[in-house]
């Protein structure tokens, strides 16, 4: 009937087009990143072995098992073979089975061996970074230089962006072509550093250090994200590694000490600041690394993240204020800022919280206190 | 034989009223309430699953915040494992078993009567957990995933408290059933029902009950320390007192590896009922299976740590546990093969329950496969945490489990309520069910190879494609639920009458005593034991 037609027409262009109208640059990847480091790369073709073997035993698998349906019918006729537990196949195949099955095994154990003892080498590293998961960022610390890096999602990509969720402020940036040490560890709870293009994952334990270790191949930038529940935040800590030429790491490393150098100049004790200067750097440190619990209002989340507008410690005692910011509170998600903030910082996010939102107190904290306090 | 059934006949006579139900000792009626507990809880487990389809429909935040999205999909698995799979299994087991075996019921019926009366008090406990939570001051909702791994665990608000007092409940009801289970297979056989004329049913509940009765105090005993470790002031746990978070880890995969056998083995022993009579062949290689499946129990015991390969074990270690993961393909394949191997010159019919057993055949292999994949430690590497790993396990537990017991459901709604189920409305949910499924989980597969993780609330664009996928055959597969439901209300109030013996093929080979009895079976059964031949 030509109307049914029109219609199931009609309804298969509705849902085709429907499939296909989602966004043109979503990417359809159908297998790991493309590897950019050797051991990725040996990762990489140890994954297809593995993929190969599991499709051909499918097609052999489902092979016979279609033959069965085709052949094996009561309506085609077929009469049951009551005796085939007795053939030579019923009376081995419990040995025979197992002996394929055994070989399969083997073919793979050895190749997944050998890049597993390849994974567990521990050949020096010219360049070690410590990768530290916390909720919900990751603070990377270049071991050899004593430069750090903290990495924060950057909130500001739309949800129809391919860079929404895997974006953030400041990268990792290694050098091509050496071996690059990480040391996994974490501040809280479990977190898991997964970067596929470049290196194999292990989790960040707090208290415990896990290493890892890669050597790139291939300058490019490569993303990643935590693989391991982290609570809140899980998937809001994006990992952005951008692999570059040794030459151009140096000079992004000289560059690095030398604004680190500043802001340590600029973060020491004997200075004063301004309420107004200290407002301003406060507010911009606050929303990166205080707002994801106590919210940009400054309200938190009732029962969960108390509120610092308003709050007693906030508007209190300025000695208590400053501990509980640098020491944290023990047996709670509040971290201990004094670890990751440097002086200038932290009395800038302190004045900000005694202030902002309507707290007004006044008040100012200096670096110097902070330095007192640690 | 027939004096037997007129003089059983004379002890129909039932307990009325709600005194039935509470204080019941019968296996027949212990086992419906396990199967009705079950189907309740498959509702509330697929809602779950179907709210964290629907939040994933779509890059960016639609129904839920991510803490509500990390709690649901913890209830969705502890639901589904704990209140769908485990409960309806042991009412199949209750129903089956005596039956099958041809005594009058389970060793111990008041024994059993706790076991099941424990279920719903666990699940008020598991209800309280979540609402607990909307009360001011109580903390953040339990966010960690089924696995509860601390720290993450200890900075859980009050309802992971009570969510370790529904594990402590659930493992008490498991380990009575189980020494329960154990205790009628060794002891209450009908003389003459020697070991390896035992139907594979109650082979695989055997070493099921066996595998229970190991298990549960492990994870009793983990969810304990981490109890003391949120409010006692240990540090099981914490590095910073001495402690390991790792510890958790292999107390619970210790039982979490051997579980997902607990829940596999009870399906593969329906297989072993269902190929067989739909084929009208006997089961294939019988005594070595029983062997291979005795084997994968040992097995299972030893591996749990593949599960772990991110932790930072040892290199021994892991290649230990590489290898014996590995090695387990060979007794499961072993059974895949007797199954394909008894459809093999047979003369097949397409009832649902076969249709069930192949699909299970097929996809459960693939699983197998991937988890070969899985097994390999410098690949897991990559998997592990990802969406690759999500898409294994439910190729595993979907077709594996779930399915094994629809199969399973319509194998035996013929003998539990004396009618026939509508053979054309099976066929529609078989394949309704079979397409969506497939349609949800195979495309996760490749999210999980492009880099999506898994227990994220929300997702970057390059992941949607398969999303969109897997949300519109997870919503297929919800829906599909709702046809089951209706066949077995249909079913259970009325139909074609089903005979003793509904299924041609059901007593070739190694078969049990339930096809002898009338359907349904008179309240109490096999009072004298029956003569086997």
């Amino acid at each position: 009937m030509p109307q049914l037609r029109q219609i199931f027409n009609r309804r298969l262009l509705l849902i085709a087009s429907t499939l296909f109208s989602l966004p043109a640059f979503a990417v359809r990847e159908y297998n790991l990143p493309e590897p950019a480091s050797t051991i990725t790369r040996e990762i990489y073709d140890l994954h297809m072995l593995t993929a190969w073997v599991a499709t051909v035993i499918m097609i052999i698998v489902t092979g016979i098992i279609v033959y069965a349906l085709i052949n094996f019918r009561k309506s085609k006729g077929y009469k049951p073979d009551m005796e085939f537990n007795h053939t030579w196949f019923g009376r081995w195949s419990w040995a025979l089975v197992p002996a394929i099955v055994l070989g399969i095994d083997f073919s793979i154990a050895g190749s997944a061996t050998k890049t597993l003892r390849n994974i567990e080498s521990h050949d020096p590293a010219e360049v070690t970074v410590k990768v530290t998961g916390s909720q919900w960022k990751w603070t990377y610390e270049y071991m050899d230089d004593d430069i750090k890096i903290v990495s924060n999602l950057n909130k500001d990509i739309p949800s129809d962006d391919v860079l929404y969720l895997r974006d953030v402020d400041n990268r990792l940036v290694l050098p091509t072509n050496k071996r690059v040490r990480f040391l996994h560890t974490a501040t809280d709870v479990l977190h898991a550093w997964w970067v596929p293009a470049i290196s194999y994952k292990k989790d960040s334990i707090p208290g415990y250090i896990n290493e890892t270790w890669t050597v790139i191949d291939k300058e490019g930038v490569y993303r990643g994200q935590c693989a391991e529940n982290c609570g809140t935040g899980h998937a809001y800590m994006p990992i952005v590694v951008e692999a570059v030429s040794p030459e151009k790491y140096d000079e992004w490393m000289n560059g690095q000490k030398v604004a680190m150098a500043a802001a340590t100049a600029e973060a020491s004790a004997d200075k004063t600041w301004e309420l107004a200067e200290l407002m301003e750097r406060g507010e911009k440190l606050y929303n990166t690394n205080c707002a994801a619990c106590h919210m940009p209002t400054g309200a938190g989340i009732p029962g969960v993240f108390p509120a610092l507008k308003g709050s007693p410690v906030a508007m209190g005692e300025m000695s208590k204020h400053i501990n509980t910011v640098v020491k944290g509170v023990a047996g709670t998600a509040m971290a201990a800022w004094g670890n990751q903030l440097n002086d200038l910082e932290l009395a800038a996010i302190v004045t900000y919280e005694r202030n902002a939102w309507g707290n007004n107190t006044g008040d100012s904290a200096q670096p110097a206190d902070i330095k007192a306090a640690r | 034989m027939s004096e037997a059934t007129a003089h059983d006949d004379h002890h129909d006579h039932k307990p009325t009223g709600i005194g039935r139900w509470l204080f019941s000792t019968n296996h027949k009626d212990i086992g419906t309430m396990y199967l009705i507990f079950a189907l309740v809880m498959l509702f509330l487990g697929g809602a779950s699953a179907m709210v964290l389809r629907m939040e994933l429909f779509m890059p960016g935040i639609q129904i839920v915040d991510p803490d509500t999205y990390n709690n649901l999909l913890t209830n969705h698995a502890l639901i589904m494992v704990f209140g769908m799979v485990m409960p309806a299994g042991a009412g199949m087991a209750n129903w089956m078993i005596p039956m099958m075996i041809g005594a009058p019921d389970m060793a111990l019926p008041r024994l059993n009567n706790l076991s099941f009366w424990l279920l719903p008090m666990a699940a008020t406990m598991l209800i309280l957990s979540m609402v607990v939570s909307y009360f001011p001051g109580t903390g953040t909702m339990v966010n960690t995933g089924w696995t509860l791994y601390p720290p993450l665990s200890v900075q859980s608000g009050m309802g992971m408290d009570f969510l370790i007092f529904t594990v402590h409940i659930l493992g008490i009801s498991s380990i009575l059933a189980a020494i329960n289970i154990v205790t009628t297979i060794v002891n209450m056989r009908a003389p003459g029902m020697t070991w390896f004329k035992l139907p594979l049913f109650v082979w695989s509940w055997l070493f099921t009950g066996l595998l229970l009765i190991m298990i549960m105090p492990v994870l009793a005993g983990g969810v304990t320390m981490l109890l003391f470790d949120r409010h006692f002031g240990t540090s099981f746990f914490d590095a910073a007192g001495g402690g390991d978070p790792v510890l958790f880890q292999h107390l619970f995969w210790f039982f979490g590896h051997p579980e997902v056998y607990v829940l596999l083995l009870p399906s593969i022993g329906v297989l072993g009922l269902i190929i067989p009579t739909f084929s009208r062949k006997p089961l294939f290689a019988y005594k070595p299976l029983v062997w291979f499946m005795a084997a994968l129990t040992a097995l299972g015991m030893v591996v749990w740590a593949h599960h772990q390969y991110t932790v930072g074990m040892s290199l021994d270690a892991t290649t230990y546990f590489m290898i014996g993961t590995i090695l387990i393909s060979i007794p499961v394949g072993m059974m895949l093969m007797s199954f394909i191997f008894t459809m093999w010159r047979g003369a097949m019919t397409f009832e649902t329950p076969m249709l069930f057993g192949i699909a299970i055949i097929l996809m459960f292999s693939f699983a197998g496969v991937t988890g070969v994949m899985l097994a390999v430690v410098p690949a897991d590497l990559q998997y592990h945490d990802s969406y690759f790993v999500v898409a294994h396990f439910h190729y595993a537990l979907i077709p594996g489990s779930v399915f094994g017991l629809y199969a399973a459901v319509f194998y035996w709604l013929p003998k539990w309520t004396g009618n026939m189920y509508n053979e054309t409305q099976g066929k529609i949910f078989f394949w309704w069910t079979t397409l969506s499924f497939n349609l949800t989980f195979f495309p996760q597969h490749f999210s999980g190879l492009a880099g999506m993780p898994r227990r994220i609330v929300d997702y970057s664009p390059q992941f949607a494609d398969f999303n969109y996928l897997s949300s519109v055959g997870g919503m297929l597969f919800g829906l599909s639920h709702l046809l089951f439901l209706y066949i077995i209300i249909k079913t259970v109030k009325g139909g074609e009458k089903a005979p003793a013996n509904p299924w041609e093929g059901s007593q070739i080979g190694t078969t049990g005593l339930e096809w002898t009895l009338p359907s349904p079976p008179p309240f109490h059964s096999f009072n004298t034991p029956p003569a086997i031949k």
